[in-house]
């Protein structure tokens, strides 16, 4: 079980230089992307929304107050699940693409109008981010929305992991994602490191699937995207 | 928590193993496993950080800082706490997520008497 845990540290930035216990950063941004689906959300009642970010009492709070329907799904934290970790043909850790999927996302095809994705796929391991998108495209209706945020070449290795907390038409309160690795006791809180920077033709080839996919690039290093089922 | 009301609380510790139906008026804290269902009905219940539940769960008020597998139900509020690890449906008037909580599942938000109809 040891080497597991070595193995999911390569998830978690390394704490040397920074200080055990500094506060939750919190910083606010502007959205277009949320902009486009509060359009959607404010003029629609009773939709069926996931958001599979960090889990977020504000952000469910925000989405139930209009009568929509919310589901919440940690898809990171779940990824890290030492019980999904497998050893391939060479005695390489793994994770095991078919359990994460038999776990995780089980609903009805085409249940949910909007899927927050936040910037999940930049910070999961990269075998399991395709076969994630595949599985949100079958759970989505035909013409539902999806947020995802991706980090430009210019963001490090080092890049803050923020959860998104949905404030208004527009904005978002950004606070650092820390927790204990799996394993590790619950003091040893860190964040999770960027795995990889996707370039706009592997994000086109991610949701190749979906009918349509728009870019807004932003000032900090991010693209959100937006793609319609 | 004063110790008047610790002396009062009905505790299943962390030894504790009960497998079955879990029903009664009073408050709860469980600290230990317990697989079946609870329904407090107007009563509070509190699982510990060693708490490890697989029921479906029915009280006035409910504190999470264990691990949940189980549909939870609050009349009146929820609290996860940053330990809390719950896989299931939540339904209640009034919710609290503290930083670091796992939830997998559905949240529906009911309003609170007097404000309207249950958000559906």
């Amino acid at each position: 079980m040891a080497s597991v845990s070595h193995n999911l540290m390569k998830f978690f930035r390394s704490t040397s230089n920074q200080p055990a216990a500094a506060p939750p950063q919190k910083l606010t941004r502007r959205s277009s992307g949320v902009g486009e689906i509060s359009r959607v959300i404010n003029s629609q009642e009773g939709l069926r929304i996931l958001d599979v970010g960090s889990t977020s009492a504000n952000n469910i709070r925000f989405f139930t107050d209009q009568g929509h329907k919310n589901y919440s799904e940690d898809l990171l934290r779940a990824s890290l699940d030492p019980a999904l970790r497998v050893q391939d043909a060479a005695g390489n850790s793994i994770v095991d693409t078919k359990k994460f999927l038999d776990e995780n996302l089980v609903y009805a095809n085409g249940l949910f109008d909007i899927v927050l994705c936040w910037n999940l796929p930049d910070y999961m391991e990269e075998s399991l981010v395709k076969p994630t998108i595949d599985r949100l495209w079958s759970v989505m209706k035909p013409g539902g929305l999806l947020l995802a945020f991706f980090h430009t070449r210019d963001a490090g290795p080092d890049s803050t992991c923020y959860r998104y907390l949905v404030t208004g038409t527009d904005m978002l309160e950004m606070q650092e994602v820390r927790f204990a690795p799996p394993g590790r006791p619950a003091s040893e809180k860190q964040s999770p490191r960027l795995q990889r920077v996707f370039n706009n033709r592997h994000i086109e080839n991610l949701f190749r699937d979906f009918a349509s996919i728009k870019f807004f690039l932003a000032r900090d290093n991010i693209r959100e995207v937006l793609v319609v089922r | 928590m004063d110790a008047q009301q610790v002396t009062e609380l009905a505790t299943i510790g962390k030894s504790v193993v009960v497998k079955g139906e879990l029903s009664g008026s009073e408050d709860l804290y469980i600290d230990g496993h317990v697989e079946g269902s609870i329904d407090l009905h107007n009563s509070s219940l509190t699982v510990g950080p060693n708490g490890d539940v697989k029921a479906n769960i029915s009280a006035k008020a409910i504190v999470i800082q264990g691990k949940v597998d189980g549909s939870l139900t609050a009349s009146d509020r929820l609290d996860l706490r940053k330990s809390a690890i719950v896989t299931g449906d939540l339904t209640t008037q009034r919710i609290s997520i503290e930083e670091g909580a796992f939830l997998k599942g559905k949240i529906d938000l009911q309003k609170e008497a007097g404000k309207g109809a249950a958000s559906k």
